[in-house]
């Protein structure tokens, strides 16, 4: 079990914050939090591609007399880091766009609480 | 000449588009749906020479950048694809024409970032359906999502709220979506669609590939709103301005579809009968749910577009039932059925912001016969859209529900022919409502006017919509041989 734990302990923060995400997209009642909750929700999915392309000894992809290109298991896989430019840029995106909302909620009902929202629906 | 270029012609027309819509803001006040309608028609040309080509040659495959799949992104262009490419594109294109002609308050001063925006997700969409890349399209995925929020977010408080809690659970899917991928390529090592299926071909879906899967399954069916993941649909179509809803309803869904059928059946192989990996069975039995689920709830409603959401919900059902069949009339009635409901909910969708336009408002108990006088021609059009979500032949509607029939009775499951069939007449029952109140409700002689059937240009795209349901139901011989037939996969 110890060894497990050990063994893949940066799959189990990537995983304890995606939980921590998802806690806070679940129950704060704050709308912002609730954004906040899911910026760390999509950083725990990108710090995931990181941890898989991480190579114990490995180098960066640039190429290194060291290790020539004979040798490409010497160099840390470049692929998931350059995905996950792409996806902190679509993050980015979405945070803008959930603000932007946000703004305009704030604006019709003067709040960005939930449970207070529901009941200014409700009239 | 520009025949093996056209995957990503259409993608590109969009992109273009959205990138001009503030130079056209500036030169005319119309400028900018006129523009989202030509590029729409542009596009609308290119996916049907696409699918023409697919139909003629075959399947072929466009490497962007010209850097060989695997290592670049490929787009393919097969009769899957082509025939979900002129969906989306005929369906965008009649509203943009609608849109066009009876602009609503909805865009005005904000029209280019209003078109902007559609313009940013017609392309998704079609770049969803394009692409081969299982990363690329989560771009896509996101792009076209990203622009959809902003689109059912603008307009009242209310709207923005919805759409607020849209966009957090679409992003909940869309991560999801990703960190199955993740998982996908961990096991295979490939992100092109055609080299992962021939890697879990080759080492079959082991622990990973099958949590992974799982993700993408959990996270697709969260955007395509299958029952226990729909919460955001209702709301979100309903307080939606009514150019939105039209516009996203009849597609938005359909294009998570497209996904859902070409991962099961392209790229993972899932064997229907795996009890260890029950996939089709789970998927069956959650659109079976999600029929009655959303048939029920739609008939208490007084709001007729939270009633056509909850609808949708329902025909999500149908879909997602045709899929996890597994039989070929399964996935022939799961297919057409994207192709009928597309264009019937568009037709309903615009019936409703005419009501809304015309301000006579879309609360089903305030409907009266003075509707029908005043909106002769579209009122006709609502009552045929009606008849062919209840499956009446010879509109389209009976036959995507005659196949998932015969699906179900190949699978060898009577359960399921039980549920089509009462959901049906859980269909006759709330659109008979409306199209009750409408026709035989009580009339007020003192504020009756000649009726006066014209064809103008606002019902225009209605008629259009009305009638290419009756031709989908005279064709659909056609339709089902020629270009579905082809795509079918060997079960």
């Amino acid at each position: 079990m110890i060894e497990i734990i050990e063994s893949y302990y940066a799959y189990w923060v990537c995983f304890l914050l995606l939980t921590v995400g998802l806690y806070g997209i679940l129950f704060k009642q704050n709308l912002l939090k609730k954004v906040i909750g899911l910026t760390i929700f999509q950083a725990s999915v990108i710090l995931f591609f990181i941890i898989i392309a991480f190579k114990d000894g490995g180098t960066v992809p640039i190429y290194n007399e060291a290790f020539s290109t004979k040798e490409p298991l010497g160099y840390i896989n470049p692929l998931p880091h350059a995905l996950m430019l792409t996806a902190i840029v679509v993050g980015v995106a979405t945070v803008g766009v959930a603000l932007a909302l946000l703004m305009r909620i704030h604006k019709a009902f003067g709040t960005i609480d939930e449970s207070t929202l529901w009941k200014e629906l409700r009239k | 000449m520009i025949g093996e270029h056209l995957p990503i012609i259409v993608i590109l027309t969009y992109c273009i588009a959205a990138l001009l819509m503030p130079a056209a803001g500036l030169l005319h006040r119309k400028a900018p749906s006129i523009l989202a309608f030509a590029s729409g028609l542009a596009a609308l040309v290119f996916s049907f020479m696409t699918l023409w080509k697919t139909v003629r040659e075959g399947a072929f495959n466009y490497a962007v950048g010209a850097w060989p799949p695997p290592v670049g992104i490929e787009l393919l262009a097969d009769p899957l694809s082509a025939f979900f490419l002129v969906v989306i594109n005929l369906v965008s294109t009649i509203v943009l024409f609608h849109a066009h002609f009876s602009d609503g308050k909805e865009s005005g001063e904000r029209s280019i970032s209003y078109y902007a925006c559609v313009m940013l997700m017609l392309g998704g969409f079609s770049g969803i359906v394009g692409t081969a890349d299982l990363f690329n399209l989560f771009v896509f995925l996101e792009m076209s999502a990203l622009a959809g929020y902003a689109l059912l977010g603008n307009g009242s408080g209310r709207a923005a709220h919805s759409a607020f809690r849209y966009l957090i659970l679409g992003t909940i899917g869309a991560s999801f979506y990703l960190l199955g991928l993740g998982f996908i390529y961990v096991e295979t090592g490939s992100l092109n669609m055609g080299d992962v299926s021939l890697i879990l071909g080759d080492v079959g879906m082991q622990t990973t590939a099958r949590i992974g899967f799982v993700f993408i399954i959990i996270g697709i069916s969260l955007k395509m709103a299958l029952l226990p993941l729909h919460q955001w649909l209702p709301d979100a179509y309903t307080d939606a301005p009514a150019m939105s809803t039209a516009l996203i309803a009849p597609i938005g869904a359909k294009v998570a579809v497209y996904v859902l059928i070409r991962l099961m059946y392209d790229v993972f192989p899932v064997a229907p009968g795996d009890w260890a990996f029950p996939l089709h069975t789970i998927l069956a039995i959650a659109g079976a749910a999600g029929i009655i689920w959303g048939s029920v709830m739609a008939i208490p409603q007084t709001n007729m577009k939270r009633m056509l959401a909850y609808s949708s919900v329902a025909q999500i059902g149908y879909i997602a039932l045709g899929i996890g069949l597994a039989t070929p009339f399964g996935y022939i009635g799961a297919v057409l059925h994207v192709f009928n409901h597309a264009i019937m909910k568009a037709c309903l969708f615009l019936f409703s912001a005419r009501l809304e336009k015309t301000g006579q408002g879309i609360r089903i108990d305030k409907l009266t016969p003075a509707t029908r006088r005043r909106l002769p021609v579209s009122t006709a059009c609502f009552v045929l859209a009606a008849i062919s979500m209840i499956g009446l032949p010879p509109t389209a509607g009976f036959f995507s529900k005659w196949y998932l029939i015969l699906g179900s009775l190949e699978s060898g499951n009577g359960f399921y022919v039980v549920v089509i069939l009462a959901s049906s007449l859980l269909n006759a029952v709330y659109f008979f409502r409306i199209i009750e109140r409408i026709y035989f409700g009580n009339t007020d002689t003192d504020a009756l006017e000649p009726v006066r059937v014209r064809l103008t240009r606002r019902n225009l795209a209605l008629v259009t919509l009305a009638l290419s349901l009756l031709l989908a139901g005279l064709f659909n011989v056609w339709i089902v041989k020629s270009l579905i037939a082809p795509m079918v996969p060997a079960f």
